[in-house]
């Protein structure tokens, strides 16, 4: 079965297959190249590689149990994907999440945007050569993961935003590991722009290399850092804002050329801007309510006990359930009870709360929207990061569809490195971040 | 079966299975893998490999990204029915002796994707040496599933007479 | 106020080709004649300073109901900071619809996405074909008969 390319092409040009499996560590895509010598002619670009079926597996999940699978989506910032899936839910619930919620979903965000653009300027540095960028990046990313997973549990696909809230309460030791996390991170990004801005190496490979103009980026859809290196000034952080991005301090980085290090730059200078918001963040996040939780009894003998009187609540709970304990429910998620898994301190000592667990997993109960539809954007790693929920009522989303930034945005690769070298394609390749679960789904 | 190989042989075979352990210790400390990353596992996979985690103390360090410069494929990720004939394809490329690792639950057995598109589980296309559980795998799984295979590698019949070892 | 204004600057454009405009939960929606999308998107885009990106496109499928497939495309305006949804429903005998493909760039890829997941077909189109299956698939996946586990492998597989 030939391809549009090979169907194309003249008689003394030279086909390039850059295969679905290939060193840039972006994940599965194939680019046909025209090549002239060394110059591109034509281009065309295959994807679906990684096509996992996920907008046709929703339909056959309720709207607790597709959490996991939002994780996999863009998984350099799981926590993104899960905050755009829960945050367009609440949408069409109407429900309200409380304030320390918001801050912690905020933190572990930006958290998550970080390691997204360390993951993403490590590959195009390795690719271009660069491979001690990669290495102190990789670095800079443990410290961050180290951190997501003493609150979550996980270091890259965590579940951990639910509706209504988040999973658990932030670990005891957070400050402190959030602090040596971000001094860690502040001084690979010194040594990285140490090593690279400067470099006349790369900037022969990525200065002036695939430009985009401002009208031609936005008429391809393009949102996130690659359209703000173009000039365009929208995030949708501070376009529409949501959680409690509006009453912290930080700006938009914007780049001037729209060219590989003009997209390279706006990259490093939003991390420094997240990490900013996380001391922000870190500082204004309202205390807990129940500093400690005091010690519970284990669940055998409040059985027992219960035998003689009214049964105890304060049982101890399993160290996997370390933050979601009942005292620390007001803090972490909303009040409406229809939305958010009950305390297990209800659900194993009384009855009214084992029902209640039961009918919020059980099939056709539990989670329930009213029938319509809604789309809501967070600012995801690559763009925006939409999602569009049609709801009939049932417990399970009739159609659930994810509007991924960066398919728009690859969807200009052939466009752009039309007429440049082969070896151009590598840095523009890399410098879009093409994430091959967000692109195929 | 690891532990039969480890009773005494008879005498007459002592040159043959002494030099069937050198080549096994040779084979299994210098591993070139050739990682077929396509999916959420590769981010585990970059981090097993970098200075955190570091994959080259156990020899396994050199990623050869040339099927036939290399001996171990690293199935990383998600596989899917559009994505299989490239997988058996860069398989028949590899020369012998070569081993599989499947990294991942998704090339275990498909994961949590049991659709129209996932291929559930990569021994439905290829051979697999050793499985990795996890979604994905904590670098030390991965470090742990390694060793099981430079063990696996070590007490195998080297095929050093040129016969094939596999189908 | 603004949102009105639009929605009703649609309405007075084409008062034959709306059908209805609303907002629920602060989206601005349109629902309109499957003739009029072509216009209407020009309306909308080449006003200055309105709805010059396309944001997303797909497809819902009511198999149910006669007309069975949905359109939903969603327009932002940078300038503007406006999001507005359009809505056209195609029935299942007659699934073609016209290409917005002249007006925004990544319609190209979000047409052969819908084509290739639900069958729709868009005229105009320059190269309309699959994107995600594979060649040699046959059925689009993404409507609700097509059954979630029906594989169809292009390589023997074993078990």
């Amino acid at each position: 079965m030939l391809t549009r390319l090979q169907k194309q092409a003249r008689q003394d040009t030279m086909l390039l297959n850059m295969g679905p499996s290939h060193p840039a560590m972006h994940g599965t895509i194939r680019i046909m190249l025209e090549l002239d010598g060394e110059r591109i002619l034509n281009s065309e670009v295959e994807v679906g590689y990684l096509h996992r079926g996920f907008e046709k597996t929703c339909e056959h999940r309720t709207y607790f149990s597709l959490l996991p699978y939002t994780d996999r989506l863009n998984y350099v910032s799981p926590l993104i994907n899960n905050l755009g899936y829960v945050m367009t839910v609440e949408k069409m619930l109407g429900v309200e999440v409380p304030e320390r919620a918001q801050y912690i979903r905020v933190l572990m965000s930006e958290l998550s945007r970080i390691s997204d653009h360390l993951t993403c300027l490590a590959a195009m540095a390795m690719e271009c050569g660069a491979f001690t960028a990669f290495l102190y990046k990789m670095k800079a990313r443990e410290f961050l993961w180290d951190v997501i997973e003493q609150t979550t549990g996980a270091r890259m696909t965590t579940s951990y935003i639910r509706i209504g809230g988040v999973r658990a309460d932030l670990h005891p030791g957070f400050d402190t590991a959030l602090k040596k996390a971000v001094e860690e991170t502040r001084l690979v990004l010194k040594d990285v722009h140490g090593l690279l801005d400067k470099n006349i190496i790369f900037l022969n490979r990525t200065r002036d290399v695939a430009v985009m103009s401002q009208e031609e980026a936005v008429s391809f859809g393009w949102t996130g850092p690659c359209l703000r290196s173009t000039g365009v000034s929208y995030d949708v952080r501070k376009a529409q804002p949501y959680l409690v991005y509006d009453r912290l301090n930080w700006e938009v980085p914007l780049g001037e050329r729209g060219d590989n290090f003009d997209r390279y730059m706006v990259r490093m200078k939003e991390m420094e801007q997240s990490l900013r918001i996380i001391e922000q963040a870190a500082v204004r996040i309202p205390k807990s309510s129940r500093a400690f939780i005091a010690e519970g009894m284990a669940p055998a003998r409040a059985i027992q006990e219960s035998r003689r009187q009214r049964v105890r609540k304060d049982i101890a709970l399993s160290p996997n359930l370390e933050g979601s304990e009942e005292a620390r429910y007001p803090d972490i998620l909303a009040s409406d009870k229809g939305f958010v898994v009950p305390p297990k301190e209800e659900t194993y000592t009384t009855i009214e709360g084992l029902i209640n667990h039961f009918k919020f997993f059980m099939r056709g109960h539990g989670l329930r929207p009213p029938k319509g539809d809604v789309y809501f954007a967070v600012e995801g790693g690559n763009g925006e990061l939409g999602f569009y929920i049609v709801s009939d009522g049932t417990d399970r989303p009739y159609r659930l569809h994810l509007r991924g930034p960066c398919f728009h945005i690859v969807s200009a690769l052939e466009q752009l490195i039309r007429g440049r070298y082969v070896a151009d394609v590598i840095p523009t390749f890399g410098s879009m971040n093409m994430i091959g679960g967000e692109l195929d789904r | 079966m690891i532990e039969e190989k480890k009773k005494r042989p008879p005498a007459g075979q002592f040159i043959t299975t002494q030099f069937n352990s050198l080549l096994g210790w040779a084979r299994k400390f210098s591993l070139f893998h050739y990682p077929f990353v396509t999916a959420c596992c590769g981010m585990e996979y970059m981090s097993a490999a970098c200075a955190h985690f570091d994959i080259d103390r156990f020899g396994a360090g050199w990623t050869r990204f040339s099927p036939r410069q290399s001996d171990m494929l690293l199935v990383v990720g998600t596989i899917t029915h559009k994505e299989a004939p490239v997988l058996r394809t860069v398989y028949d490329q590899m020369t012998e002796p070569k081993w599989v690792i499947a990294f991942g639950t998704c090339a275990v057995s498909g994961g949590i994707y049991d659709n129209y598109a996932v291929v559930q589980g990569i021994d439905q296309i290829i051979p697999v040496d050793v499985y990795i559980p996890g979604c994905p795998p904590r670098p030390e799984t991965v470090l742990d599933g390694l060793l099981k295979l430079q063990e696996k590698i070590q007490h195998q019949d080297q095929d050093w007479r040129w016969k094939k070892r596999r189908y | 106020m603004e949102e009105k204004t639009i929605l009703e600057r649609i309405r007075n454009q084409f008062p034959a080709g709306v059908k209805e405009t609303s907002t629920s939960l602060g989206d601005e929606v349109v629902v309109i004649d499957r003739e009029a999308l072509l216009p209407v998107a020009a309306f909308l885009r080449d006003r200055p300073g309105e709805f010059t990106m396309l944001l997303d496109l797909t497809c819902v499928d009511y198999p149910g109901e006669e007309p069975r497939f949905e359109m939903v495309y969603h327009l932002f305006s940078v300038s503007r900071n406006r999001r507005l949804r359009i809505k056209t429903r195609l029935g299942e005998s007659d699934l073609r619809i016209a290409s917005l493909t002249s007006l925004w760039k990544n319609a190209n890829w979000l047409e052969r996405e819908v084509y290739d997941l639900f069958g729709v077909c868009f005229e105009g189109h320059p190269d309309l074909r699959r994107l995600f299956m594979y060649d040699g698939f046959e059925g689009h996946p993404l409507r609700k008969d097509y059954p979630l586990r029906r594989r169809q492998p292009l390589i023997r597989l074993k078990e």
